[in-house]
């Protein structure tokens, strides 16, 4: 998630620096470590960019056994069609409400949840809780999802408790109300121990001194949490913050998404990455599908540069 | 003075006995809503389908028997797609690390001019891809439908990963490395024998990141593997769990209902291994999770 910036402008600083040596004597050099490279290089063309140029078909006819480029230009006709389509703009806007709920429920949580399990002194008992606690992060999706539609299901737990209060059984599953509440739960249960790691990484780099120095002064241990803890992680926050801000139109629910919606939550529960999914490995429409993929990718690179950047400004960290 | 000093730690120190005993009731509880759903699927697992449909089994099974495990285990089909998902998961992460060691290792060289164009190239994917469709398209233009490559080559190389594995190496001391050139070692044999040694931490971080992630992916075989004799067991729980389902895929015809201790059986001998694997692993991952997150 957050990532080092020690990345391309540092290096491309430091390789300008040493006296330049000549190209053929850096190769010579060096041509080992090139070498190293090479396979890896080629896979990132080959598996990287070639979908990426691929998105041309956006753009083109495709038809059955034409090449991943497609067969002739077709203009804008594609994005003319999804932009009038109204179930594109339902999955646009389920995209970013999903994404934004999850982040404004699950964010301030985690903070919560990282506060506290700093104030856990016992190291095992600690020890304990964060390993139990990122065990949810490991789990396939599949299973998360069988696990929602057992526990969901109408005699599974929650529906035992309510027929037992007297209520009625819920087919949460097939309910579209219920879909961004079972989105955002199962999110916070499967991210909030292993979200927490980076918090508790910075404030393990919080210096003990501080905290004699409080405790000498008569702070009391909230204050402490209040005056050292917290504006101790604070770059930590605002760099997560902004980069989860980045990805708000992304597409990392596709899988939690897809393994739990059906045609009765569509309403609440299409996303662009499923829409996309239906319009073309579904339907074939290879070109309309290729072409709001691609409009949501422009609107994702667009996000995730400009929070890098106000990032890398306000935190002094980006993303990579 | 010293008396309202003392008497204020004492005051201060009994207000946060309180919250400590507050904060660790907090935390058994946290754990304790973790860890139902895995209690809840083994309980169900060792059920009777008559006591799962009626609604009786809490976190203790009812009718306790391992039949559903004994019927899962030898219908034919699981433990064929399990062997599968071993077999992928090894390979893919043999592969996958070798890779993406041979690709961070160079990179963390501040002296190759060629990281000035090597780093962007490989970031950029990360904030721009080629989406759903031309993915497909590649593979299948590629010939490999139908073919384990199709399930393993999508996800080989993480870019995530490579820049974690580069922030490790670039902390491998140089004066070793510039030893071994010393004693007559080339640059694999530095790298093999003198960079990969050190690097153990995020080594088995890689293992554990790039196991759980062939262990899991159920999706390219979903999109690739037609023959069900190829497939991942995660695969094969998605087309148990996903009943009912009117999508338009391969597996439209399967609409059975397929009993709930036979599905919680599945899941639970599917993350059985991650479960029991990344406690040990967890000193290295969160190292390796601080070193990409902290630096910078």
């Amino acid at each position: 998630m957050a990532g080092t910036t020690k990345n391309t402008n540092n290096s491309a600083v430091s390789a300008k620096k040493p006296p330049r040596e000549s190209f053929s004597r850096h190769i010579r050099k060096y041509w080992m470590w090139y070498s190293m490279m090479l396979i890896p290089l080629v896979y990132y063309i080959v598996f990287r960019y070639i979908p990426m140029a691929g998105n041309i078909i956006a753009f083109r006819h495709y038809r059955a056994g034409s090449s991943i480029f497609g067969d002739e230009w077709s203009g804008l006709k594609y994005f003319k069609q999804f932009v009038r389509d109204s179930n594109f703009w339902r999955a646009f806007r389920n995209t970013l409400l999903l994404n934004f709920e999850y982040l404004i429920i699950s964010f301030p949580i985690t903070i919560a949840f990282a506060l506290l399990l700093n104030e856990i002194k016992n190291t095992k008992f600690k020890k304990v809780v964060q390993t139990i606690s990122y065990l949810p992060h490991f789990i396939s999706m599949v299973i998360v999802a069988g696990m929602v539609r057992e526990i969901l299901s109408t005699s599974g737990p929650i529906n035992s408790f309510i027929t037992s209060m007297g209520g009625s059984a819920i087919q949460f599953i097939s309910l579209p109300q219920w879909f961004p509440t079972i989105f955002v739960v199962t999110g916070v249960w499967q991210g909030l121990g292993w979200n927490t790691i980076l918090y508790l990484a910075a404030m393990a780099g919080i210096s003990p001194d501080m905290y004699e120095a409080a405790d000498l002064d008569g702070a009391s241990k909230f204050q402490q949490c209040i005056y050292i803890t917290l504006p101790s992680i604070l770059p930590t926050i605002a760099t997560l913050l902004i980069l989860n801000i980045g990805q708000l139109c992304g597409s990392g629910a596709f899988e939690k998404v897809f393994l739990l919606y059906q045609p009765t939550t569509y309403e609440t529960a299409d996303i662009i990455a499923t829409y996309v999914y239906r319009m073309g490995l579904g339907s074939g429409n290879y070109s309309y599908a290729t072409a709001v993929g691609l409009f949501q990718g422009l609107i994702n690179l667009t996000l995730l540069t400009v929070a890098n950047k106000v990032s890398k400004k306000v935190a002094g960290t980006g993303l990579y | 003075m010293a008396k309202t000093h003392n008497g204020s730690a004492i005051k201060v120190s009994r207000g946060y006995r309180i919250f400590t005993v507050c904060n660790t009731i907090l935390m058994i509880v946290i754990c304790a809503v973790m860890l139902y759903p895995f209690l809840y699927l083994i309980a169900q697992s060792f059920s009777s389908y008559d006591a799962i449909v009626a609604g009786k089994v809490g976190l203790l099974p009812v009718d306790f028997s391992v039949d559903t495990y004994i019927y899962v285990i030898t219908n034919g089909v699981f433990i064929p797609d399990y062997i599968n998902t071993i077999v992928y998961s090894i390979t893919g992460t043999v592969l996958a690390l070798f890779f993406s060691a041979l690709l961070a290792y160079p990179m963390s060289k501040s002296e190759l001019w060629g990281n000035k164009f090597v780093g962007p190239f490989i970031i950029f994917t990360m904030y721009f891809g080629g989406g759903m469709i031309p993915n497909y398209l590649l593979m299948i233009n590629l010939g490999l439908q139908d073919t384990v490559a199709a399930f393993l080559l999508p996800s080989l190389i993480s870019t995530y990963y490579v820049i974690l594995m580069r922030s490790f190496f670039e902390t491998v001391p140089k004066e070793l490395e510039e030893a071994g050139e010393m004693d007559g070692l080339n640059k694999y044999g530095v790298f093999f024998r003198i960079a990969l040694p050190l690097s153990k931490p995020i080594i088995a971080t890689m293992v554990l990141f790039y196991l759980v992630m062939y262990w899991n992916d159920w999706f390219n075989a979903f999109l690739y593997l037609d023959t069900q004799s190829k497939w991942p067991v995660a695969y094969y729980l998605r087309n148990l769990i996903s009943t009912a389902s009117s999508s338009t895929s391969q597996d439209a015809g399967e609409t059975i209902a397929i009993a709930a201790n036979i599905k919680s059986c599945a899941m639970v001998l599917t993350a059985a291994p991650i479960i029991c694997v990344y406690p040990f692993i967890q000193k290295y991952f969160v190292q390796g999770m601080m070193l990409g997150g902290v630096k910078g």
